[in-house]
């Protein structure tokens, strides 16, 4: 979700690299029609790039037609469950490099880079 | 609806990060109308700009159970404090070190379905503006609207089709000129949903939307 926006950076800016990642699930109930939703606004190329890099699952390249129930909790697990603690995100366009501390990415520029 | 439990932030941490006053409180009365009313059932993603003590956040995930709850903050403290408060009322909120809604880039655009900006909206010297500290939570400049009116303009990219967003002025920020400005411009409906007066402060929460509700 989140995206490289360094002044002039505009080329393979999204998704960002994850480098030691440190991970966490955590608990989330289950909800179908939310699932639904969110998938509609989901990056979906980004979304399955992401998880492979991640070694968490491996999705099929083109969202399925139809969505079964047993796929839904993949995702729910995935962009729910599954919570970045620690880590760095690096923008493969421009070599930026943000980090995540205590679960909290810092996406802050520099007034230089803005 | 419950306040959300803010009893895990101490005195110290409001040295850094700002406490939930009149203008938080009036914000949670109109989101929770909004919510009797049905306006907000179908909210799958919602963005908190500025999101302090992430009192707010907190109080969308307790209103609405299944909704992805992001929170950009410019302080350190406040999106530590967003992160511990949602863990406190077992709501998760993904906290974000950002300016606005930058972090985000084009990807958020038209998939926001719940905007809050509960902004500085203080009348202020212009050089009191652009802390990260905690004056940033309500130095507001000229006409307290120096912060406001650039994130304005972020709006409607943001939205999405069904997307509603809510603000928080007070009378010296002119409202109803923030409204016309944001019809003229953007073709986005607005409408005072709650008003209430705290000491000096004449408090609106004013809901943007691109039909007319």
């Amino acid at each position: 979700m989140l995206m490289c926006h360094v002044k002039g950076c505009s080329t393979d800016n999204f998704p960002l690299r994850i480098e030691d990642a440190e991970m966490e699930q955590v608990e989330v109930e289950f909800n179908e029609d939310f699932c639904r939703r969110l998938i509609n606004k989901i990056d979906w190329p980004a979304f399955v790039q992401t998880a492979f890099a991640l070694g968490l699952d491996q999705l099929p390249a083109a969202l399925p037609d139809d969505l079964d129930e047993e796929f839904l909790q993949r995702i729910h697990k995935l962009a729910l469950e599954t919570k970045l603690k620690a880590g760095r995100m690096v923008c493969n366009g421009c070599k930026h490099v943000y980090l995540i501390t205590d679960g909290i990415p810092n996406m802050l520029l520099q007034e230089t880079e803005v | 609806m419950k306040t959300p439990s803010l009893s895990h932030l101490r005195p110290s941490d409001y040295m850094n990060v700002y406490e939930p006053s009149e203008d938080t409180f009036l914000l949670l009365d109109a989101l929770e109308a909004e919510a009797d009313a049905g306006l907000l059932k179908d909210a799958t993603v919602c963005l908190e700009v500025g999101s302090g003590s992430g009192c707010v956040s907190a109080f969308v995930g307790m209103l609405l159970k299944t909704c992805v709850l992001l929170a950009t903050d410019i302080n350190p403290h406040a999106t530590s404090a967003s992160l511990q408060t949602g863990i406190k009322n077992n709501v998760h909120i993904d906290p974000v070190l950002s300016h606005f809604a930058s972090a985000f880039g084009s990807r958020l655009a038209g998939n926001v379905d719940l905007l809050i900006f509960n902004p500085p909206y203080v009348v202020t010297p212009s050089d009191e503006v652009g802390s990260n500290g905690i004056e940033a939570a309500w130095a507001g400049g000229v006409d307290g609207m120096e912060v406001t009116s650039k994130f304005l303009p972020l709006v409607n990219d943001l939205l999405s089709a069904n997307g509603l967003f809510y603000l928080v002025t007070v009378r010296e920020n002119k409202p109803l000129e923030i409204m016309r400005e944001m019809r003229d411009t953007y073709g986005l409906f607005a409408k005072v949903v709650l008003t209430r007066r705290a000491g000096i402060e004449g408090l609106a929460i004013v809901r943007f939307s691109r039909t007319e509700i």
